[in-house]
């Protein structure tokens, strides 16, 4: 019997994104549907009653919510191919480390460069700054963060990528500048087929945050 | 130096800081606990965690593993032999139980944190009907994830029971100094019921606080400075 797997989700998510990544990577057939969410679905209010929020992972009727538990799911439930975790509990609990830190620490900066101003922006700005160079060090020298294997903080990591062009306009900060290292490793990640087909384009982005803060009622 | 050698560094009074040690205890391996003073911060944190700087810190053979739910899962992992699986067998079940995990970390803690630091009746009632709804919520996910078993887990104490079980004794305090019941055998009587298990069971009793202790604690460090 074939797997139904259906993704609730909102194209400029970075979170969606991550999802979206760890299905095509593994080559899974999905429903992808786009969520409206000044006006939530039933369907996303049943699957996520507890956050009503995107990306929901639905397989074979079951739900699964949050973004990284949803790349574990589907590393452990369709096995085959690149694994997402080194096998090595020790291995292990350094990615699941960085994927923690990027959703509690580079996540939130970024809400205050596009949507603030002034002070507020600028604390952003430079916050942001600081939690990609702590990646950028942890990163280092290897190919991926996963080392020679694209894995979990990759995929963590890479949707915040096409979020960088409207990133940098509204701090006036150039990432490339500040991060190269955290920049040639994005253009490698991008030159896989799952990145590709799964982030948007930046200009997409850029174009999309003046109408979001529109709607959301910032100025 | 033993290559094997496990420390935990933290403060007695962290639920957090409960959560590897609870781990530790069901697979009954022997740590050393270094106890950070309240206030300050060692060199040895501040090395093994530079990047948040936070207790709880499992060190292995010199190794360091931070935030308390990793690490909860790196001693389930690493000493898979010496005792029971904390995370249920099936990926979705594992899902669910990470998904309640980061639901208390995110959402109901915070919310019992605002009941100590609540300042007048409006702002109580606010954050208290936070917390009742969030009790309510993992009433019902214990009885699903249960499967009338004792734990959330099944049989055995296991990931989510420790996510949870470690807040129980700040539970109480903020219970006693609110003086209203939190987790009741009349509101969440299957979580009553799995509360007084946890608490009771000889890998937990150890590590949690006497509430009696913990509410003198927590007077110090809410304690408004004169004005």
């Amino acid at each position: 019997m074939a797997d139904e797997v259906i993704l609730l989700d909102y194209w400029p998510s970075m979170f969606g994104m991550r999802t979206r990544v760890a299905l095509e990577e593994k080559n899974i057939k999905f429903d992808y549907r786009e969520q409206d969410l000044f006006n939530k679905s039933p369907i996303l209010l049943e699957m996520n009653p507890v956050h009503k929020k995107i990306p929901v992972l639905i397989h074979n009727g079951k739900p699964v919510c949050e973004s990284l538990i949803q790349v574990e799911y589907i590393d452990e439930t369709w096995p085959g191919g690149n694994s997402f975790l080194p096998s090595d509990p020790y291995q292990r609990a350094q990615p699941k480390f960085w994927g923690d830190f990027i959703d509690k620490k580079v996540y939130g900066p970024t809400r205050l460069i596009w949507g603030a101003k002034g002070e507020e922006q600028e604390a952003g700005t430079k916050e942001f700054i600081e939690m990609l160079k702590m990646l950028e060090s942890e990163l280092g020298d290897k190919t991926y963060f996963g080392d020679e294997t694209f894995g979990y903080v990759d995929i963590a990591m890479i949707g915040f990528y096409c979020w960088f062009d409207v990133l940098e306009k509204c701090g006036n900060f150039s990432i490339e500048a500040e991060c190269p290292k955290l920049i040639a490793w994005a253009k490698r990640c991008m030159k896989r087929e799952s990145v590709a087909k799964s982030l948007p384009d930046s200009d997409k982005i850029t174009k999309f945050v003046p109408e979001l803060k529109k709607k959301i009622g910032i100025e | 130096m033993a290559s094997d050698e496990v420390k935990v560094i933290g403060a007695w009074a962290s639920p957090f800081v409960m959560r590897p040690r609870i781990a530790l205890n069901l697979k009954s391996v022997p740590y050393e606990f270094l106890q950070e003073t309240f206030g300050a911060k060692s060199e040895l944190l501040l090395k093994s965690n530079p990047v948040h700087k936070k207790i709880p810190v499992l060190i292995h053979a010199d190794k360091p593993v931070c935030e308390s739910n990793i690490i909860v899962e790196y001693v389930d992992e690493t000493w898979s032999a010496s005792g029971p699986s904390m995370l249920p067998s099936t990926p979705y079940d594992r899902a669910i139980a990470r998904f309640w995990a980061a639901y208390i970390d995110e959402k109901w803690f915070p919310s019992l944190k605002s009941i100590l630091k609540a300042e007048g009746e409006e702002e109580k009632k606010a954050v208290l009907a936070q917390v009742e709804e969030g009790n309510a919520l993992l009433e019902k996910a214990f009885i699903d994830c249960s499967k009338g078993k004792p734990f959330f887990n099944g049989e055995h104490i296991g990931y989510l029971d420790i996510a949870f079980g470690c807040f129980l004794a700040w539970l109480r305090v903020t219970e006693l100094a609110g003086g209203h019941k939190l987790i009741d055998e009349v509101k969440t009587p299957s979580l009553s019921k799995w509360a007084e298990r946890f608490c009771n069971d000889p890998a937990v009793k150890p590590v949690m606080p006497e509430t009696a202790t913990l509410a003198e604690f927590a007077k110090k460090i809410f304690a408004k400075p004169p004005a």
